[in-house]
């Protein structure tokens, strides 16, 4: 079977007006059609680097990355969820849930009918007319999901998007996004910093390393599907979370040592450093 | 859940109540002080006089003609200086060479008082209504422009990250993100602008007319007609109210998606 991602030996230097910063070098992951690959690492590894490379709003500096989709410009049939939604307020919700069909050259008339069944998909039918102020966060999350999905993408990917609702939203809306998933199985990169919700989401976890962010494991998660939030209880989803979180917390460390580094360097007191140093050793939360 | 204005209505109507209660106060003071003659009329009219002066003018119509010609020049001002303005504004803001083209001329600029530079006008263009207009149109320019390309500036980059997602770029994404995403600080800029060209009018009508409201004002003061300087002054209220909301109408019907100023939330 092709690869639906293969992403090779990438590499990412952003340049700033401090010189460069590294943020991927190195990173290879192959992502098999239809699967549901969440990733997990410590902030500031490259997660976005890496999505937003494949959304087409940033170029990737060495390496190559190839999608078997593509359209006419040979770009990704790509289609990503930010967490900050993203919508646009002079657009109602119908209107923004059409706009990667307008942007993609449909007829008006096709566009309507394909944003409202996504719209319905989503259980926002109602709301066509509406304001994105006027939504809820969560509200406005499944418009900027309905409004992915209406694109017909290949390759979905989402950027912690239920990061910034409330856990009981966030458990909703994981539900919500497995139901629909599961009807027709569309590639998803899904990153999230909370191990659980990679754990409940995922075919696969992959753990990726402190900055420059490579793949240091990938985990097969093995929990029969269709899976709801009663799955948090069972001890096969404990255990696996207990096992990645082992692994991730290294990296988390990692990370946080190169931060106070870098505060350490710029203060110039490595005294400060050494202090913060031993009382590392994070402790284990994973929530 | 959609935010359903229901309990709001009523003590929205309270408050504008309070709102009103202020300025009756005020004029009913003023009266009361210049009935009981601790108030000089000559200097301080009270209300109902200048309401009775305010009558007689409109009757003779003198009023009007002050108000209209005022207004021309107003609104021909601001056109003339707002439309060239939003345009210049979006496209320093969105390409960055043409922010670095203009930018050190209208640095250079922008500091000096526009009134400052009417003398100069009269003598490029005389002392017709030319010469008002250009000084209000440079003005309102200025403002407007530097709080565009400030706009475009500030236009959250998730929104073009999302536009550019989807595939949208060069005119496109101008078009159908950059300028909407522009319009609540044009829409300020605007109004900003307004009460400049309101300030610069009345500046030249002073110095440089034989007619206006600024006018009126000023040779009420040099042959002591104070009830038609009052007048004057009620009148570029009245402009300044009248304009503020014509351009809050236009841009309640410009975007329908804004909340209100206002609207604590
Ligand atoms: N536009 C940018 N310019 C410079 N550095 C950036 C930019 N975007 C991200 N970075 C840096 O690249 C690294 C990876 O960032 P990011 O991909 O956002 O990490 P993550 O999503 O894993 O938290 C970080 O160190 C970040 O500071
Ligand atoms: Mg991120």
């Amino acid at each position: 079977m092709t690869a639906e991602i293969s992403i090779l030996h990438v590499g990412k230097t952003y340049t700033t007006p401090q010189g460069g910063v590294v943020a991927l070098d190195d990173i290879s992951l192959v992502v098999p059609p239809g699967e549901f690959l969440c990733i997990v690492g410590p902030s500031g590894c490259g997660k976005s680097t890496l999505l937003r490379m494949l959304a087409g709003i940033s170029s990737h500096t060495s390496g190559e990355i190839n999608c078997r989709a593509v359209d006419e410009r040979q770009r990704p049939l790509t289609a990503m969820v930010f967490q900050e939604y993203g919508l646009f307020p002079w657009r109602t919700v119908l209107d923004n849930v059409m706009f990667g069909l307008e942007m993609r050259n449909v007829a008006r008339r096709e566009r309507i009918v394909i944003a409202q069944d996504y719209l319905a998909k989503v259980g926002l039918a109602q709301f066509a007319r509406a304001y994105p102020h006027q939504l809820s966060g969560g509200m406005k999350q499944r418009v900027a999901i309905a409004r992915a999905l209406a694109n017909d993408p290949a390759i979905l990917l989402m950027d912690e998007p239920f990061a910034a609702l409330d856990a009981q939203t966030r458990y909703l809306m994981q539900e919500e996004l497995l139901r629909i998933w599961e009807a027709d199985r569309k590639t998803v990169l899904y990153i999230t910093h909370s191990l659980e919700e990679a754990v409940m989401l995922g075919d696969r976890v992959a753990v990726m390393t402190a900055r420059p962010g490579r793949i240091k494991q990938i985990y097969p998660i093995d929990l029969p599907r269709p899976r709801t939030q009663a799955l948090r209880t069972s001890v096969a989803f404990n255990q696996l979370v207990a096992t990645i979180w082992e692994d991730l917390v290294e990296e988390v460390n990692a990370a946080q040592l190169q931060e106070w580094t870098a505060i350490a360097e710029q203060k110039g007191r490595t005294g400060w450093l050494n202090s913060q140093q031993r009382k590392t050793r994070v402790k284990v939360s994973t929530d | 859940m959609v935010k359903q204005p229901t309990t709001k209505n009523q003590s929205e109507g309270f408050y504008r109540l309070i709102s009103f209660l202020s300025p009756i106060l005020f004029l009913f003071s003023w009266e009361t002080l210049v009935r009981v003659g601790l108030l000089d009329y000559r200097f301080f009219p009270a209300p109902t006089m200048l309401v009775e002066i305010f009558v007689e003018m409109i009757g003779s119509g003198e009023l009007w003609s002050h108000v209209s010609i005022s207004l021309m020049r107003v609104l021909a001002g601001f056109a003339l200086g707002a439309l060239p303005a939003i345009s210049l504004g979006l496209l320093m803001g969105w390409f960055r060479a043409v922010y670095a083209f203009f930018d050190p001329l209208i640095a250079a600029i922008y500091p000096v008082p526009k009134i400052a530079l009417l003398p100069l006008f009269l003598i490029m263009f005389g002392l017709g209504e030319t010469t008002k207009i250009v000084t209000i149109a440079v003005a309102v320019f200025f403002i407007v422009l530097i709080t565009t390309v400030n706009g475009v500036r500030l236009v959250d980059p998730i929104l073009t990250d999302v536009a550019r997602s989807y595939g949208a770029h060069g005119w496109r994404l101008f078009a159908r993100v950059i300028f909407p995403a522009t319009l609540p600080a044009i829409f300020t800029s605007l109004r900003l602008g307004m009460g400049i060209a309101l300030l610069v009018i009345v500046g030249a009508e002073f110095v440089a007319a034989n007619s206006g409201v600024g006018y009126l004002i000023w040779t009420s003061w040099a042959t002591l007609t104070v009830k038609k300087m009052y007048v004057g002054l009620v009148l570029i209220a009245l402009l300044g109210v009248l304009s503020t909301q014509g351009l809050e109408r236009l841009r309640k019907l410009t975007m329908p998606w804004a909340q209100d100023f206002h609207t604590p939330r």
